[in-house]
């Protein structure tokens, strides 16, 4: 028997201000532990918190991105739970007045445009963390570096039916929050992670099945495959004739599988009520709408012009406008001149190709945009040839060196001066007569033969389109 | 009379015509401490006697180089052990935070250091300010200077007392339901709370935030006025503190009350009220009508829900306020602990006092799910009421007044056992700090066994001048103000 998945996702996005939610701490990554803290974010008895602006700033605009009402009145919320990395015992929150509500995003799995709907997304501060290495190695030590980041909870309706679709949404978080530039988007860092609320049902049943929550996903290939994976266990589950158990599950990224986590950790009454230590949030039209004019171009906006504009195909548009970086890499390359659809094939295909063998991102990128309008310029222009470019490319991704020093320092500038081609031409027809006399005579292979003889004489730099042209002429 | 029973603001005259050093007010204070201290145990920290010579001599020095002197420079004041103080501990009363010392002043304290603080010391309270009788101190009770053998009020009994008795010139307390009031009231001080927002709640130990909020305790209007300005304005690290200028309350020590409207509120008549208590503050009308006031009845018909409401709201943040005490980064660990939640479990268990324990648990109960809009939500709307009929008395009045407490100073340990009857010796303040308003006891009288009596004037919002007003002109044709305990 097969069922029908709902999928839901709760995406955490860590903000990218340089200060704290509730106090001016940095929020510098990889700082010595407690080194990022103050009496504010270590929770010391009188502290007070004070909204970062800027926070209400970034929720805003992706609110707008993601096509969500704003509240003009929003309310930050006390979640009350015992834990050593929180500080005040309590996690400042929304609760039932987030900024942002009822949006939407457009995902796209094989081909396919499928829209997610936005249950709302709301502003809370992050917690510390744990550290278990230390002096002493029964004790367990608190690092508040991280407590009271800012960071931006993103709740999906349980729209999506499959892991690709589940993965193809955060990656659509990503992409939307890193072009906002309201995160860094680093996943390395943790900087997004998702919870995945997962549940089968038999096809045609109305009502949801129980769902379970795998939490910390912190890469797009772990959210689809914990997703397949529940998929998988809660069948397997069903088929057997077990329940469904509501519960809090943990991903393992080495075994490939999901587990429970402590059910002690996760019964809590959260005791939410408004904080009484903060004003309301107030955004008013005015702040809404100087964001809305200040809204860069988003990715889908961007797709649907590179497809009209420079006549891409929608896979390449969709592979250039993904992330900021590239697709802003990619319009600087036009903006030096290339011609968009040998841009397009250069990033979408050689450049994407040593992103990805050197697991480097678009900012790590040693040649400039106009250093590879440069090299396409080469190729059109006949001073390499296509194949010669692949090599020149290599050695700027390599060194960030230009290329028109690669093409000399290697001596891989092709040969397509007319009248010295010419010449070698002339000489290589006029030693060979016997060949010249087969040619005439209709035997095409021989062409081939003077080619190869003026490759030869050249050491393989002739331009080999000019070749054939001065060939065929002097042949006649 | 002795330098350190008399009003600041006396003192500072004097010792500007050269008439005293602030070395030797310093000096009177520091004896009067010796002398009573041990009788009444108001104090729970004391800087050293050289320290605070220091700084008197140092305010002395600055006079005799002709700079001029702030008038609370080199005084001898105290605080509230509720305000962080930066390198002194801080215990809000409580066994929890014994040896607590904070990295980090609470803004009022700053302000007070900018006009050349001279610190005596932190005052008992009722633990983290539960209490109306300073009985709840895990560091033993304070007792009342005018009858050794009643509470001189709470949760601010210990500045009371401290101010009462000459161990200080005047201090600092905080008022969540009456805590500055009522000890005012029960040691014939003048007990200013303020607007909520017009001071700085940054570094006061919080207890009840949307109620908090710091004021002080001190001889007469005028010394009021002076101390209040020093602390009072705008603070950019707490977002509840109101954005608005400070007038000079000095200004308003002037004028009378002819034609000035009391509002005698109808539901605060009869219920609960003491004979004697209500004989004085008839008195008290005739007195202000006597200035020429207006008296009128109005009505705050939501009033009747106060202590309720209260009593939901006030544990209830406190339940949240009070999680940091946890026993992970400061304060009491328990050492019997041997995991996690033990450490929580435990530590709570032993640091917290039963009061507090009582108040964690009433506001755990009144946030949980399924409670929070019978309770907390249902008393956020009558809280909103009350604040409508207060508004709406405002209309037909310009003050509202009234006995501050409705009970003369009890005896040490008549309240203890009965929760309830403990809170009921609110029930003329926590209103005033439902509708945020400011309030102000002022000297009243005495009854026959001498114990002091307190009049309470409550103003519309941010116009604490008009208390003041008010309670300079009673001064004016009465002398309660002017006596002092026999120490």
């Amino acid at each position: 028997m097969s069922f029908e998945p709902t999928i839901g996702l709760e995406i955490h996005a860590q903000l990218a201000t340089a200060s704290k939610l509730f106090c001016s701490c940095p929020t510098t990554f990889a700082c010595p532990p407690n080194a990022n803290t103050c009496p504010v974010c270590m929770g010391l008895p009188g502290v007070l918190p004070v909204t970062n602006r800027q926070v209400v700033e970034f929720a805003i605009r992706l609110g707008l991105a993601t096509h969500c009402s704003i509240r003009n009145v929003s309310q930050f919320a006390r979640k009350n739970y015992f834990y050593p990395d929180l500080p005040k015992a309590y996690q400042i929150s929304q609760y039932d007045r987030p900024i942002c509500e009822h949006g939407w995003v457009d995902i796209e799995v094989e081909g396919k445009t499928k829209r997610v709907s936005i249950t709302r997304i709301h502003i809370e501060e992050d917690a510390g963390k744990l550290v278990h290495e230390g002096e002493d190695p029964t004790a367990s030590y608190v690092d508040l570096n991280r407590a009271g980041i800012p960071l931006l909870e993103i709740v999906s309706g349980p729209d999506m039916t499959t892991p690709e679709e589940a993965k193809a949404y955060m990656e659509k978080i990503h992409s939307l929050v890193t072009y906002l530039a309201v995160s860094h988007g680093d996943m390395e860092k943790g900087n997004l992670r998702a919870d995945a609320n997962v549940s089968i049902r038999p096809p045609g049943q109305k009502e949801l099945g129980t769902r379970t929550e795998t939490k910390n996903l912190n890469s797009f290939r772990f959210v689809r495959d914990a997703v397949t994976y529940e998929i998988e266990r809660q069948a397997d589950e069903l088929r057997e004739g077990r329940r469904i158990i509501q519960e809090t599950r943990l991903w393992d990224a080495m075994t490939k599988t999901t587990f429970p986590m402590r059910s002690k950790e996760e019964a809590h009454d959260y005791r939410y009520f408004p904080d009484p230590d903060l004003p309301l949030v107030v955004a008013d039209e005015a702040w809404v709408d100087r964001v809305r004019k200040e809204m860069p171009e988003l990715p889908d906006e961007k797709k649907a012009r590179y497809i009209a504009q420079f006549g891409l195909s929608a896979y390449d548009a969709g592979v250039l406008t993904q992330d900021r970086a590239v697709a802003e890499f990619y319009e600087a390359v036009l903006a030096a001149g290339a011609d968009p659809k040998k841009a397009a094939n250069r990033v979408t295909v050689d450049l994407a190709a040593k992103l990805n063998d050197t697991k480097h991102v678009m900012a790590e990128v040693k040649f400039t945009p106009a250093q590879l309008a440069r090299l396409i310029a080469l190729v059109d222009q006949g001073a390499i040839s296509s194949k010669q470019s692949k090599e020149v490319f290599d050695a700027m991704y390599d060194s960030g060196e230009d290329p028109d020093l690669v093409v000399k320092s290697r001596g891989l500038s092709q040969m397509s001066n007319q009248a010295e081609l010419e010449a070698i031409v002339a000489k290589i027809v006029a030693d060979n007569p016997g060949q010249v006399e087969q040619f005439r005579a209709g035997k095409d292979k021989v062409f081939g033969f003077f080619v190869g003889q003026i490759m030869k004489a050249t050491q393989g730099k002739a331009n080999p389109a000019l070749v054939n042209d001065l060939l065929k002429k002097k042949l006649g | 009379m002795n330098p350190c029973e008399q009003p600041l603001h006396v003192l500072h005259q004097m010792r500007t015509t050269g008439e005293i050093s602030t070395e030797e007010i310093a000096k009177s204070v520091l004896a009067r401490i010796q002398q009573a201290e041990p009788k009444l145990h108001a104090y729970l920290a004391m800087t050293d006697e050289k320290t605070v010579l220091e700084n008197a001599r140092k305010a002395d020095k600055k006079r005799t180089s002709g700079e001029v002197v702030h008038p609370l420079e080199g005084m001898p004041i105290t605080l509230k052990d509720i305000f962080c103080t930066q390198g002194m501990e801080t215990t809000c009363g409580s066994k929890m935070l014994k040896g607590f010392v904070p990295p980090y002043d609470a803004t009022v304290v700053e302000k007070l250091k900018h006009q050349g603080l001279n610190l005596t010391g932190k005052t008992n309270m009722d633990e983290f300010a539960m209490g109306s009788s300073t009985e709840n101190s895990a560091y033993g009770p304070t007792k009342n200077p005018w009858d050794t053998s009643r509470v001189p009020g709470g949760s601010s009994g210990g500045t009371a007392a401290a101010v009462a008795a000459g161990m200080a010139l005047a201090g600092l307390g905080t008022d969540t339901g009456g805590s500055i009031r009522q000890p005012a009231s029960f040691t014939s001080l003048v007990g200013l709370k303020p607007t909520y927002g017009r001071v700085s709640r940054y570094g006061m130990i919080a207890f009840a935030s949307s109620l908090d909020q710091g004021g002080v305790l001190t001889r007469d209007a005028e010394d009021a006025a002076l101390l209040l300005g020093a602390i009072a304005g705008h603070d950019p690290r707490d977002s509840t503190s109101a954005d608005r200028p400070v007038p000079d309350y000095t200004q308003a020590l002037q004028g009378d009350l002819k034609g000035v409207r009391l509002g005698l509120v109808k539901q605060f008549q009869g219920a609960g009220l003491d004979k004697e208590v209500e004989d004085h503050f008839q008195a008290n009308l005739n007195e202000l009508q006597g200035l020429g006031a207006e008296v009128v009845e109005v009505s705050l018909p939501a009033l009747e829900y106060a202590l309720a409401v209260y009593y939901i709201l006030a544990p209830s943040e406190a339940s949240s306020n009070l999680g940091r005490f946890d026993g992970i980064r400061y304060g009491l660990r328990s050492k019997h602990a041997e995991d996690l939640s033990q450490v929580y479990q435990k530590s709570r268990e032993e640091g917290f006092g039963p009061e507090v324990k009582r108040r964690i648990m009433l506001g755990t109960f009144a946030l949980s799910a399924g409670y929070y809009d019978a309770y907390y939500n249902k008393a956020l709307n009558v809280r909103r009421m009350l604040s409508a009929d207060f508004n709406r008395a405002f209309q037909q009045v310009s003050m509202i007044v009234c006995p501050t407490s409705p009970v003369p100073p009890f005896k040490l340990g008549e309240r203890l056992s009965d929760p309830l009857q403990m809170y009921l010796v609110d029930s003329y303040t926590l209103p005033v700090n439902l509708a945020g308003l400011p309030g102000m006891s002022i000297p009243g009288g005495f009854t026959k066994g001498g114990l002091p009596l307190g009049l309470q004037f409550i103003a519309p919002a941010f116009q604490e001048e008009k208390l003041l007003q008010a309670a300079h002109g009673f001064q004016q044709v009465t002398d309660y103000h002017l006596r002092r305990p026999v120490m």
